[in-house]
């Protein structure tokens, strides 16, 4: 210490300088290699490879009947795959859509040419239960499509919300025909 | 060295009034008075705890990842090594970190052990570091069976069985550590268990070793007391700075074997999965366990002949583990087997000498470890072994009473400045 008071003032402000200059440069590379370390750990949480390499599923399709639903489990959750009958179709297309909480024509919910598919993930959209409605047994609601009975909500034959607390439709995962008797999910 | 400091902020202030966490922390890491004269192995204690807090943290986030059941464990560390984002990164900073632990924590040992760190008054703060290097072997131990390879299964069988040399209950204590009749599921649980818990434990007693040290504050390669302010600088920016510099070349050592030979120190044979009937050719711990190793494998197999004394209760097996353990028990018993005057090796001509023959005999007994009991090697790790303990036993006493060490300077100040010796000679007095 005795030294540094024997240098000039100039020279004094110099020194000053470069040990700011080290200071914040050691701090900045610190830093940075700290965000660096930190992300290997954060990506570590993330879905691995295994996990990620389940997230598409195909199923075949040619086997279903008119008015017949079967649940797929893709990326864990229910998929329900519906084979509407025209009546459930008709029904679906003349709702108007001011009646609709969520607007959603029947059309923008299917594949063009397919509007006998529905596929959606079978997950209300209130609180994430399973809406009945798969099975010719269950309880389909007052729309003739799915109800949930936690809460009460009511879907009609497109997956639509129409009555009950859900805020929104049954989600549609992204799906494609891959032929006509195979669906590709995810 | 200064008082405390007038803290501006208003929330930092009223908190501290209340609870006196910044004032603390400053009197620990800031103005902690520190001898001036430290040198480079004076790191290896700052760096333990750096690889500690390594070690806490890859271990945390591997044990999400990671199955403790054994018709799964082996897979899943494949899958995190594979599938599992960075987490052959994780895997090796891990299983590398436990390597630079350990020789972190030897080259502390052999630090105090060269200048005398364990003599009084620090004695309970060597206590404490022998506590936590019992608990780090044991942390190792029951980690290294959780991958469920070929080694950690025949590790974690031999291993339990050392505690079959008990009298009259070592079958049933051996049944009790494994939770059945061999190493199984059980085992692996209880294992996953320990191991999570143990570095926590080493974690409360790294802060008795702080709390021990800050009492007496640090020797130093004087080996001679803190006398005057003058012998002392603040460890902060001083020994921060060379604490960050030093992490910064043992971060790029560790890393080279991550990175670049994360297997190296390992052995292929973990990476055969568990098979409870096929033990492999040679069973060799990992290297930080290899002096021990020896120990245990130095005990004659005729040791009954010659001694003929409790054919029952020492058998050459039972001495084998015995010795291990006092190995590591006779150290503790250092603070006074060591009664020199004099702290330091600098200023113990002899000692000095025969410091590096212990250190080169811990080495030749690692080399015996990895190599089969067999020919010369047992006799060399035999002789290793007796010196070891010659070394701790005799030799130390002896020291200290024939020994003629070389002058002390008056203090830390007066061996580095010149104007120090000034200061310190108001001290003598006091």
């Amino acid at each position: 210490m005795a030294d540094t008071s024997t240098t000039t003032a100039e020279g004094h402000e110099h020194e000053e300088d470069r040990r700011d200059f080290l200071l914040t440069s050691t701090i900045v590379v610190g830093a940075a290699g700290v965000a660096l370390t930190a992300w290997p750990f954060i990506d570590f949480m993330n879905p691995s490879a295994d996990v990620l390499a389940l997230a598409s599923l195909e199923f075949d399709i040619s086997t279903m009947e008119p008015g017949q639903a079967i649940t797929v489990t893709w990326r864990n959750k229910p998929i329900f795959i519906r084979r509407r009958t025209a009546a459930e179709i008709d029904e679906a297309k003349k709702v108007p859509l001011s009646d609709l909480k969520d607007p959603q024509a029947d059309a923008d919910r299917v594949k063009e040419g397919k509007d006998e598919w529905l596929v959606m993930i079978g997950i209300c959209t209130h609180l994430g239960c399973i809406p009945a409605g798969q099975k010719v047994t269950d309880s389909k609601g007052e729309f003739g499509g799915w109800f949930c009975p936690c809460h009460g909500s009511h879907y009609d034959t497109s997956g639509r919300i129409r009555k009950g607390p859900a805020p929104r439709n049954l989600e549609i995962p992204p799906y494609a025909f891959t032929n006509d008797t195979t669906v590709r999910i995810g | 060295m200064s008082a405390a400091p007038e803290w501006k902020n208003p929330v930092v202030r009223w908190i501290d009034h209340r609870l006196p966490v910044f004032t603390f922390t400053h009197h620990s890491l800031i103005d902690y008075p520190t001898p001036r004269n430290l040198n480079y192995w004076w790191n290896f204690g700052s760096l333990a705890g750096v690889v500690l807090v390594i070690l806490i943290a890859t271990g945390l986030f591997l044990a999400m990842h990671y199955n403790p059941n054994v018709d799964y464990a082996f897979d899943s560390v494949e899958r995190i090594m594979r599938d599992v984002n960075y987490g052959w990164l994780m895997r090796y900073m891990h299983a590398n970190g436990a390597s630079m632990f350990f020789l972190v924590v030897y080259i502390h040992m052999f630090r105090a052990l060269y200048y005398g760190s364990y003599r009084a008054p620090r004695e309970v703060l060597w206590f404490i570091g022998l506590f936590i290097f019992l608990a780090m072997m044991a942390t190792a131990f029951v980690g290294y069976t959780l991958p469920w390879g070929q080694m950690s299964f025949w590790g974690a069988t031999v291993i339990t069985n050392l505690f079959s040399v008990v009298p009259f209950f070592g079958d049933a204590i051996v049944q009790w550590l494994l939770g059945g009749f061999a190493v199984d599921n059980p085992t692996l649980n209880r294992f996953f268990a320990f191991h999570f818990l143990l570095p926590f434990v080493i974690f409360g007693l790294v802060f008795l070793h702080l709390w021990a040290l800050h009492v007496h504050k640090s020797n130093n390669p004087l080996g001679v007391d803190i006398k005057t302010d003058g012998d002392t600088i603040p460890f902060h920016p001083y020994y921060t700075a060379k604490d960050a510099f030093g992490l910064g070349v043992f971060l790029i050592f560790y890393f080279a074997f991550a990175f670049f030979a994360p297997n190296y120190l390992g052995h292929p044979d973990n990476y055969i999965p568990a098979n409870p009937l096929v033990t492999p050719p040679e069973i060799v711990p990992e290297w930080y366990f290899l002096p021990f190793y020896a120990i245990l494998r130095a005990v004659p197999d005729n040791f009954i002949d010659i001694w003929g004394i409790l054919p029952i209760l020492v058998t050459a097996k039972t001495a084998g583990v015995i010795l291990m353990f006092a190995s590591i028990i006779v150290l503790f018993f250092l603070p006074w087997l060591d009664r020199s005057p004099v702290r330091s090796a600098r200023f113990r001509p002899i000692y000095k000498q025969l410091y590096w023959l212990f250190l080169a005999d811990c080495i030749v007994l690692g080399w015996v470890g990895a190599n089969p009991p067999e020919g010369t090697m047992l006799v060399i790790g035999r002789i290793a072994t007796l010196y070891y303990f010659v070394h701790l036993l005799v030799f130390m006493p002896l020291l200290s009473r024939y020994e003629k060490t070389r002058p002390l300077p008056d203090s830390i100040s007066a061996a580095v400045t010149p104007q120090g010796s000034s200061q310190s000679a108001q001290a003598q007095g006091a």
